[in-house]
């Protein structure tokens, strides 16, 4: 009976949102697959601090490793240090959010340790299945992985953040042994606007779609409306392709999935690739002028307008709320 | 160099799935199958390679059915040279396809591999990676732009935060993304010469890989439907019930 290995994501040192969700996934397949216990891996600069953060979640252990070779991300590196925790640790199951870094180097880790993995899973079960999304979230299936060491990446929004509770366990370095295949080198990094809260934490989210016709229309009726309510700024898939946004706002079954208080669709049809990505939002604000957009059939409120002319008035009448 | 491309047959993204009666599957009789659409990429960004000049032959290569041919034919009607089609009628998962995959790579001398990112019916995002992880191959996931240089890649990668560009040596296994171009429709005259082009056969059985599906399905469900709700009049409307009874602001 091995550990569960859970791959805490942070920020120089700092958990984010997601590290809290990936440890409570951690702790369901404990007590669903009755393992020995949870270890926290933390690697990169900032690992220790991190590491010793994500024991105060009722973990049991923590290994870190913030070796010169990890200060950049990449797949092979990334494989074989985590390979390296599950050997130190006495790991047979490893867990994380499938972040993009999850996505690329978790499947790399499958193979590294003859493990089989399941993808982006939604539920751990009673019966210790696993329920997973297809087809564009058409389908949930219930799986079981018929090998004795498993791999698993978790749905970010499906899953509750870990509670804190409280412990003086500190974590251990372990060193990082790399076998085999050049690891490559990072160029460069673009990283997209920030200043406004992540996509896949925000409690708001406001999409644009195709109908937005550009970047610039992006910037003038899409983010005041964004900024007015705090939110964070999400595309459809046909904006993102015609450059109006960026490629990491795509909200949908091959772009982010989002799953915020509110979620505002805004000259978006509604197309299932979309509607996998933002369909478990709490409250869903479609406008479109359509009338009979499918984007309405999963809206709570929908208004059939112009955006061009309605979400100025949108903008302008939501400040007045708020300051009311 | 030449350069393998995996292409898998999946549903068409435009007509919904039917799930069996029993839950076991989905309804597989009467399916309009096509390339999956990350699978059209990787062949058109092989194709553009070709045509730069920095590979000198294109092949596809599937796993299924005999029929699963049609979806390999249509990726020669593009251009692609030739194809293989590996015969097995049972569950493939992403563990199979990679083992599968590695055997067919070996048989030959390949400098690359490009392939999709996720198969849109699984998707599970995980083939190339453990593809690349067997054949022990350096990988670049998520690209939205690719430029080959001597013997490397140099892969801009489409994150989480942005766009992450890097550098690998060859041989090595990219994955596409939606961005890295727009695929070519296949020429009418080019559907006439795939029909010709080479396409060899070959049975499972002779790769001796595990067949056993390793992500066992118990059951398959649709999510519960969410609930349309009303149409609003007007911004005023949308606003007063943001502010009281959703209490957003
Ligand atoms: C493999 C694959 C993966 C995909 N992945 C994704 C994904 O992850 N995310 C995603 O979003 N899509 C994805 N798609 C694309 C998806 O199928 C749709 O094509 C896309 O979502 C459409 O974007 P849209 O709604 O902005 O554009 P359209 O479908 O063109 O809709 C535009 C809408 O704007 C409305 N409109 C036009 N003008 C105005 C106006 N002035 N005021 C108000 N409304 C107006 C129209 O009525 C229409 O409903 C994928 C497709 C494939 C094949």
């Amino acid at each position: 009976m091995g550990n569960v290995a859970v791959f805490v994501q942070h920020n120089e040192g700092i958990l984010t949102k997601t590290a809290l969700v990936s440890i409570a996934v951690a702790l369901q397949l404990k007590e669903a697959w009755k393992k020995a216990g949870v270890v926290a891996v933390c690697l990169g600069s900032g690992a220790e601090k991190a590491c010793n953060e994500a024991l105060q979640y009722g973990l049991d252990d923590g290994l870190y490793c913030n070796e010169p070779l990890l200060e950049k991300y990449l797949a092979t590196t990334y494989a074989a240090a985590l390979k390296g925790a599950c050997d130190a640790g006495d790991c047979d199951t490893v867990t994380g959010v499938a972040t993009t870094t999850v996505k690329d180097f978790f499947p790399r880790l499958a193979v590294m340790m003859d493990a089989a993995q399941a993808s982006d899973i939604v539920a751990v079960n009673g019966d210790g299945s696993l329920t997973r999304p297809m087809y564009a979230g058409d389908i949930l299936a219930d799986v079981i992985l018929t090998t004795d060491k498993r791999i698993i990446s978790a749905r970010g929004t499906a899953f509750a953040p870990a509670v804190k509770s409280s412990s003086d366990k500190k974590a251990n370095p372990f060193s990082l042994k790399m076998e085999g295949v050049q690891p490559g080198e990072v160029v460069s990094y673009e990283m997209s606007q920030g200043g406004r809260p992540e996509l896949a934490d925000a409690e708001v989210v406001v999409s644009g779609g195709r109908a937005l016709q550009s970047s610039e229309n992006f910037e003038k009726y899409i983010f005041p409306l964004a900024d007015a309510l705090g939110a964070a700024v999400g595309a459809s898939r046909a904006a993102v392709d015609s450059g109006y946004a960026p490629n990491d706002w795509q909200v949908g079954q091959t772009g982010k999935v989002v799953a915020p208080r509110l979620y505002i669709a805004v000259g978006i049809s509604g197309a299932i690739q979309h509607l996998a990505g933002m369909k478990d939002s709490k409250t869903i604000v479609a406008i479109n002028k359509d009338g009979d957009a499918p984007i309405f059939e999963v809206a709570d409120y929908g208004l059939v307008a112009d955006l061009f002319d309605a979400v100025p008035k949108f903008t302008e009448s939501i400040k007045k709320a708020k300051g009311s | 160099m030449k350069i393998l491309v995996p292409v898998k047959r999946v549903p068409d993204y435009q007509a919904k799935v039917k799930l069996k009666a029993d839950g076991s599957d989905i309804e597989r009789e009467g399916i309009k199958w096509i390339v999956n659409p990350f699978d059209e990429i990787a062949v058109e960004e092989a194709l553009r390679l070709k045509e730069a000049g920095k590979a000198t032959e294109v092949i596809v290569a599937g796993i299924g059915p005999e029929d699963a041919q049609t979806q390999l034919r249509y990726a020669m009607a593009m251009g692609a040279d030739s194809a293989i089609l590996v015969k097995y009628d049972g569950i493939i998962d992403s563990d199979l396809a990679s083992r599968v995959l590695a055997e067919i790579y070996k048989r030959s001398e390949y400098g690359l591999i490009i392939m999709g990112k996720q198969a849109i019916d699984s998707d599970a995002n995980q083939t190339a990676q453990l593809l690349a992880a067997r054949l022990n191959l350096p990988q670049a996931t998520f690209a939205s732009k690719v430029i080959i240089e001597d013997s490397a890649a140099i892969v801009t990668r489409e994150v989480d935060g942005g766009l992450e560009t890097i550098k690998i040596a060859l041989p090595a296994v990219i994955s596409t993304d939606l961005r890295l171009n727009e695929p070519r429709y296949a020429p009418l005259p080019g559907i006439m010469k795939a029909k010709k082009k080479p396409l060899e056969e070959i049975e499972i059985a002779s790769l001796e890989v595990d067949l056993a599906p390793k992500v066992k399905i118990l059951k398959m469900a649709a999510p519960s439907k969410r609930q349309a709700g009303r149409k609003v009049e007007s911004v005023d409307e949308l606003v007063k019930v943001l502010q009281n009874d959703e209490k957003i602001f």
